[in-house]
């Protein structure tokens, strides 16, 4: 995969440079957050940036959720273009009341009059040991709620390309960002790039069945792809990015050709993406099935601390390859 | 394992007696032999059978009146090993293995995959004769394309259906005629049903069938006696081609509009005694003019014969009934449940018809509709009468 086209990169690398892009290129954008500033991020992604930019673009915030995400939307009405970042998904929750109530809702409550152009960072899933108050995939909540974009963040490319682009959008943009993916490795294009925030994308294309999934699911995914391959299994990989509008002209469109599907993802089973995707492929593609959808997701337990048990409670590559046999009914199962 | 269970045959059916057993323990039987014979109020039915295999063992005796749905016979597929149970089991292995047992009596319901279904339908195959292949035995998007490639290998036209086999003697002497009583109570409470339920609209258009009683003619003019085409050919046939025009007006309503994708026509035909019966045309549309006259010709005296097999009295999916020579210049029908339109038809009749603002003497069919106004409004109804008048202009082309 490796060559003169692209470089290798951390997810890390690849987010902090996306900051110091829109640093540069735009005096508006300015970034809020716990320990952003001196500590350098909790996750070390705005390490350097204080030094650079200065304490009025690189910004400390009190420990307090829905303050500073309140002082991000003001800021965002009277013209700024604040990027908020929240350590982890399950602060989000102390800060609820202004993404749906303000960030959500203004442009419906002012007649059309205030728009919100607000980017919220938050990093989000399972894989750190961090137990069941710091591991949370809850992605189907910010997707429930209309007047939002939310965005997953599932691969290095988007970790580059989805801040610029969601800094354009005239209205609050959730962006999910995994932390398990920090120190991961991954190619992007060297030259520079933008990113659509509207669609879908298939990131592996396949003809025998769908893998339709977002976030730490799609380099699972594209692992379970791989090795299937070598089977004769032919997998598409279709990576969501997008849970708030969903792209569903994409999601057809890969049913329709592989009229198979299977959605893979983190968060609880229950009223997840995942149920949302296949009830529109129900509504809307029934005829294409040529076997029962499925769904692979998280279990419905609180995140276990101890390594084993972490991993048990979220789809694995392993789960995938096991599950698309069972569909194919191949003969090796 | 396969239950072969009592067909419903027709809304109205609660329950039937098993008369007589056609087959016996450990025959083979294949898809469409007959495998029984059935009283019903409307007559003794024999029934046929839509799996292969061997008849393991009989669930019911001769003389029992069993309501719809019950499991009348096991049947093992062919390639199935027969069931034995060792002594030297374990009880908990024969638990597993009759609960197992149990749930394939309840998957029996034909599996196949959406996909797979719309590309049978749309290819005009009998999906019910597949063998699937998929993971749990359902039938996938392979097992259709084979047959597909299959019938265009053998050159045989999908759209053929084969014609009915002859019916098969009855081993019993006597025939099981129906009493009066019995047949008069199935359209009772089959038209009660359809008149407490169904809000009916009627239509009525006057059909100019000049054109189509100069073609019958001339056609009967090359035949011999017993090939002579009845104008009843004709009208199933008109029907049948408008229904392809407007299909909304041809299905079932099960709390909503099921349109059906065969044409199944049934047609009702008068009992001597007093009484009717409506055996059903299966996919009219791909039947020719020939072939439903050869169908009439063999289903007329089985009927007033009650030798009716169940397929003759399932699955109509809207009904035409004629009056016929010399009878009523219109009919207004009664919809037979759960279908949600009848076609009525009169007797032709000269009538004086305008036409370029001249007067002229022509022989008229009135034809009516009956739709269902859940089901269908009257626009729909109207666009099937005006098509089926196209049709009877263009006999020809039927």
């Amino acid at each position: 995969m490796a060559d003169e086209n692209t470089h290798k990169i951390t997810y890390r690398e690849a987010l902090k440079q996306a900051h110091w892009e829109a640093l540069r290129d735009d005096d508006r954008i300015f970034l809020m957050g716990e320990d952003v500033g001196r500590y350098g991020g909790a996750f070390a992604v705005s390490k350097g940036l204080l030094k650079e930019f200065g304490p009025e673009r690189v910004m400390d915030v009190p420990l307090s959720e829905s303050g500073f995400v309140g002082a991000g939307i003001g800021s965002a009405m009277a013209g700024m273009k604040p990027i908020v970042e929240i350590m982890t998904v399950n602060f989000s929750l102390l800060a609820m009341d202004q993404i749906i109530n303000n960030a959500a809702t203004l442009l419906h409550m002012s007649g059309g009059q205030v728009n919100v152009p607000l980017v919220i960072r938050i990093g989000c899933g399972i894989g750190r040991q961090l137990a069941a108050q710091h591991s949370h995939s809850w992605e189907p909540f910010f997707a429930h709620v209309p007047g939002l974009i939310v965005l997953s963040v599932g691969t290095h490319e988007d970790a580059r390309g989805m801040l610029a682009a969601s800094l354009k959008s005239p209205d609050p943009v959730v962006m999910l960002e995994y932390t398990f993916m920090l120190n991961r490795e991954g190619e992007i294009p060297a030259d520079p790039f933008t990113v659509d925030i509207s669609k879908a994308k298939v990131r592996r294309e396949g003809r025998d069945i769908s893998l339709i999934t977002y976030g730490n699911g799609v380099y699972k995914c594209l692992e379970a792809a791989e090795r299937l391959f070598e089977l004769g299994i032919e997998v598409e990989v279709l990576d969501l990015r997008v849970l708030r509008p969903l792209d569903e002209e994409s999601i057809l469109s890969t049913v329709s050709k592989t009229h198979r599907a299977i959605v893979v993802e983190d968060a609880w089973k229950s009223v997840g993406i995942a149920s949302e995707v296949l009830a529109r492929i129900s509504e809307k593609a029934f005829f294409e099935l040529d076997a029962p959808l499925y769904r692979l997701c998280g279990a419905e337990v609180p995140i276990p601390y101890p390594k084993h048990l972490e991993d048990a409670s979220v789809p694995q590559s392993e789960d995938i390859i096991v599950a698309i046999k069972k569909i194919l009914g191949h003969d090796s199962v | 394992m396969i239950a072969f269970k009592m067909p419903s045959l027709g809304a109205d059916m609660e329950a039937g007696t098993l008369v007589e057993w056609r087959k016996s323990v450990g025959d083979q039987i294949s898809h469409g032999d007959i495998i029984a014979d059935v009283e019903t109020q409307k007559g003794l039915i024999e029934i046929e059978v839509f799996d292969d295999g061997i008849i393991e063992r009989f669930m019911v005796e001769e003389g029992a009146k069993v309501p719809v749905g019950t499991v009348l016979a096991m049947i093992r597929p062919v390639d199935e090993k027969p069931q034995k149970l060792e002594v030297s089991e374990a009880p908990e292995e024969i638990k597993k293995k009759s609960v197992e047992q149990a749930h394939q009596t309840n998957a029996k319901r034909l599996k196949i995959t959406p996909l797979a279904k719309r590309m049978a339908t749309d290819n005009k195959i009998d999906y019910g004769k597949l063998k699937g292949t998929g993971p749990e035995g359902e039938i996938v998007k392979k097992d259709v394309e084979k047959a597909i490639e299959e019938l265009a290998v053998s050159g045989t036209s999908p759209k053929v259906s084969p014609i009915e086999k002859q019916p098969i003697p009855s081993s019993t002497s006597q025939i099981n005629v129906p009493s009066q009583k019995s047949i008069r109570a199935a359209v009772a409470a089959a038209m009660t049903k359809s008149k407490r339920e169904i809000p009916h609209y009627y239509l009525e258009k006057k059909i100019d069938m000049s054109k189509s009683l100069d073609w019958l003619r001339k056609t009967n003019e090359d035949r011999p006696i017993q090939k002579r085409l009845l104008s009843a050919v004709l009208f199933i046939k008109a029907v049948a081609s408008s229904i392809e025009e407007v299909p909304e007006i041809n299905g079932v309503w099960e709390d909503e509009l099921v349109i059906k994708n065969e044409i199944n026509i049934g047609f009702v035909l008068s009992l001597r005694g007093g009484g009717i019966i409506v055996p059903a045309i299966k996919n009219a549309d791909l039947k020719s003019i020939d072939e439903i006259m050869e169908w009439l010709n063999e289903i007329i005296p089985r009927a007033r014969a009650f030798k009716l097999r169940s397929s003759d009295l399932s699955e109509a999916t809207i009904t035409l009934t004629s009056i016929g020579e010399g009878g009523a210049d219109k009919v207004f029908g009664i919809i037979y449940p759960p279908q949600i339109a009848i076609i009525g038809l009169g007797n032709v009749i000269d009538e004086a018809i305008v036409e370029n603002g001249m007067v002229g003497i022509r022989p008229v069919l009135h034809a009516t509709l009956a739709g269902d106004h859940r089901a269908t409004d009257g626009l729909v109804g109207s666009r099937f009468l005006d098509a089926l008048n196209k049709n009877l202009q263009n006999p020809e082309e039927l």
